[in-house]
């Protein structure tokens, strides 16, 4: 039990550095990203000194305000879920925007990530055990895959199966003329046809790293002596592979998983761009070529948490799994 | 045993050389040698390339042709040449991935196995460093400086990728370590009197060589990846000309939809063929540095039931 507390403890720390990190990266560059807000915002009407105060806190100002209070100020308003008004998608806040948005990215990816992870571990673990085999082989072609560049690889996939065969839409999230978003059959039945192409593109490449390092790590594993004293009392080989050699294999890839799973809504950026996916990375790039700093901020804030709450999440897990890790000398 | 072997000076000579550097290289698999020539090629072409071929932002009114003599990959819509293009391209790419994947291993190395052997606060620290570093997502990062920022050296990219992308191996490294720290040899080195750092150099890190490998062979290929994505976005570095930079002008150039294929197959092309040579020649360090894998190997064999032609090649590999 105490080691859960002293984790939960450690990532409260880790996200207090982080959002201070949040904090301080707008003021650190150069530029004036106030003036700038408040010079497009007052294109959609008058700015009140409310809207104002609360861009300054967000991304900081030569106001007189000392630091601290500005500081105090930036944790209240995220507190309060107060993340500051969008230019590009205005009226609309920062929060209304990434709430519609990531939705989108963490189906399409996730579901997309968990699939890579369980074929890519699977077939690396059967690649690792029977090495040499042409599953093995097999494994230089896959990270091949894994090295063609996500846009480069989805451009091509557009190309192929939405331009020259029309079998899948050239882009967007879903049929917006046919269907109503909502938790209806039509709905998620044209959700899944846009994102067919999407997801295929990130399984292709991603699936061969999965594989590699499982493989990688299920030799290695293989080579232990619990190996040998399984084979000794007679075990069936399917058994030794499954409950010894990959359950020992997967740690590695499990501690990975963490991390990708963190990036999957950072790596959605470029892939979401080429399909005009309606998702955080879209959302990102539009309101970079926008200057729209707040959702900016927001948007990094948000890939910020999901990273973090996944680390802790399969730490917890990994301790469980792997109690060696839980022990302390 | 070396008085035998002193007798014999061929037997001598070949002792010398299996136990001096020669058993630290990989022995030539068909694997090793297609990356090799391949890796070995693209790194050719991006140093001696840009030396040998036209200028790259020369324009003509031969637009949008394919390849021809005078133009070996065609020419751009602004009648570029496509090949000299490349070439420059390939040097910006590599330089890139050289930079960032050596100092992402170093980073990586250190705070992920030195953290976790010491343990204690220096472990807490340096977890929580990685941590934190390992939360500020390298691509949107680096997106935002780029919003900040309008010109950007390759070198500054090149810092932020690399400052970016070491904390994902230091993690792995850390959750390997600490489950490594805990064996029974480690402890008996301990034991045996043995100083810190020389069991975490001697004991631990060769265990982890074949992992350290690999990453340094994916941070290369992330960071090539990573600018190219970046390049393509068009928030690559100012005037660079990188695999990026090319697919981003033949994307807006709408290359695609004019089956330009001369334009946007080889930066692509080029990308997976570097990944994949360097994937192989990983696949051959992998084998070496831990005899135990082929030991393994060969144990592991016997269960295939395979025939005797089937494994003499197999077995070819072995060989010292």
């Amino acid at each position: 039990m105490r080691f859960y507390l002293q984790k939960v403890t450690f990532y409260v720390v880790a996200l207090w550095a982080a959002l201070t990190l949040n904090f301080f990266i707008p003021r650190w560059l150069p530029g004036n990203p106030v003036d700038i807000l408040i010079s497009k915002l007052s294109a959609h009407g008058a700015v009140t000194p409310a809207t104002r105060h609360s861009l300054e806190l967000l991304l900081g100002a030569n106001s007189k305000e000392p630091l601290w209070n500005q500081y105090a100020g930036y944790f209240d308003n995220l507190v309060h879920g107060n993340l500051g008004v969008s230019v590009t998608f205005f009226p609309q806040t920062v929060a209304e925007t990434i709430s519609q948005a990531l939705p989108w990215t963490i189906a399409l990816i996730g579901i997309a990530t968990l699939v890579s992870f369980v074929v890519g571990v699977g077939l690396g673990q059967l690649a690792g055990w029977k090495r040499g085999s042409w599953l093995d082989n097999f494994i230089p072609v896959t990270t091949m895959f894994q090295a063609v560049p996500y846009f480069w690889l989805a451009l091509i996939l557009l190309y192929v199966f939405a331009s020259l065969l029309p079998w899948f839409p050239l882009n967007g999230g879903y049929d917006v003329y046919g269907v109503t978003p909502g938790l209806n059959l039509p709905f998620i039945g044209s959700a899944v046809r846009y994102g067919t192409l999407p997801a295929l593109t990130i399984v292709i490449s991603s699936v061969g790293g999965w594989m590699l390092g499982m493989r990688n790590m299920m030799v290695s594993t293989l080579s232990e002596d619990y190996i040998l004293t399984a084979e000794a009392k007679g075990l069936k080989p399917r058994r030794i592979m499954t409950a010894y050699a990959a359950r020992n294999a997967v740690l590695p890839s499990l501690a990975g998983f963490a991390i990708s799973l963190g990036f999957v809504v950072a790596g959605s950026i470029v892939t979401e761009t080429v399909f005009s996916y309606p998702g955080i990375g879209s959302a990102l790039l539009q309101a970079v070529q926008n200057n729209d700093y707040t959702l900016m901020q927001g948007i990094f804030l948000v890939i910020t948490l999901s990273v973090l709450g996944a680390n802790m999440l399969v730490d917890l897990l990994y301790a469980f799994i792997d109690p060696r890790t839980r022990v302390r000398t | 045993m070396t008085s035998v072997l002193a007798q014999d000076p061929a037997t001598a000579a070949l002792a010398g050389k299996t136990t001096g550097t020669r058993q630290l290289l990989p022995s030539m698999t068909p694997k090793l040698a297609a990356g090799l020539i391949v890796a070995a090629a693209i790194i050719l072409f991006g140093v001696l390339g840009p030396f040998l071929v036209q200028d790259p932002t020369a324009i003509s009114n031969v637009a949008l042709s394919g390849p021809t003599g005078a133009h070996l990959l065609g020419t751009t819509q602004t009648g570029q040449d496509v090949l000299a293009q490349l070439a420059f391209a390939t040097r910006g790419s590599l330089i890139i991935g050289a930079v960032v994947g050596a100092l992402a291993i170093v980073l990586s190395a250190f705070f992920g196995i030195v953290g976790s052997y010491a343990g204690g606060w220096i472990d807490e620290s340096f977890s929580l460093f990685t941590n934190v570093v390992l939360v500020i997502p390298g691509l949107p990062l680096v997106i935002i400086i780029s919003s900040y920022i309008p010109q950007k050296s390759l070198l500054l990219v090149a810092g932020v990728l690399a400052i970016t992308s070491w904390a994902g191996g230091a993690r792995v490294l850390r959750a390997i370590t600490l489950s490594l720290r805990s064996r029974d040899y480690v402890a008996a080195s301990k034991v045996a009197g043995e100083r810190t750092w020389r069991i975490v150099l001697v004991e631990i890190f060769p265990n982890l060589v074949p992992i350290l490998a690999s990453q340094l062979v994916f941070a290369i290929i992330f960071a090539i990846l990573g600018e190219a994505g970046l390049s393509f976005l068009g928030l690559g570095a100012s005037g660079s000309l990188t695999w990026g930079t090319m697919l981003f002008y033949a994307q807006n150039g709408l290359a695609l939809r004019l089956g330009a294929w001369w334009w946007f197959i080889p930066p692509g092309l080029l990308i997976a063929l570097f990944g994949a040579a360097l994937s192989l020649i990983n696949f051959s360090i992998d084998e070496v540095v831990n005899p135990k894998l082929r030991d393994q190997t060969r144990s592991v064999r016997k269960r295939w039931s395979l025939t005797k032609p089937q494994l003499r090649p197999l077995d070819k590999e072995d060989v010292r």
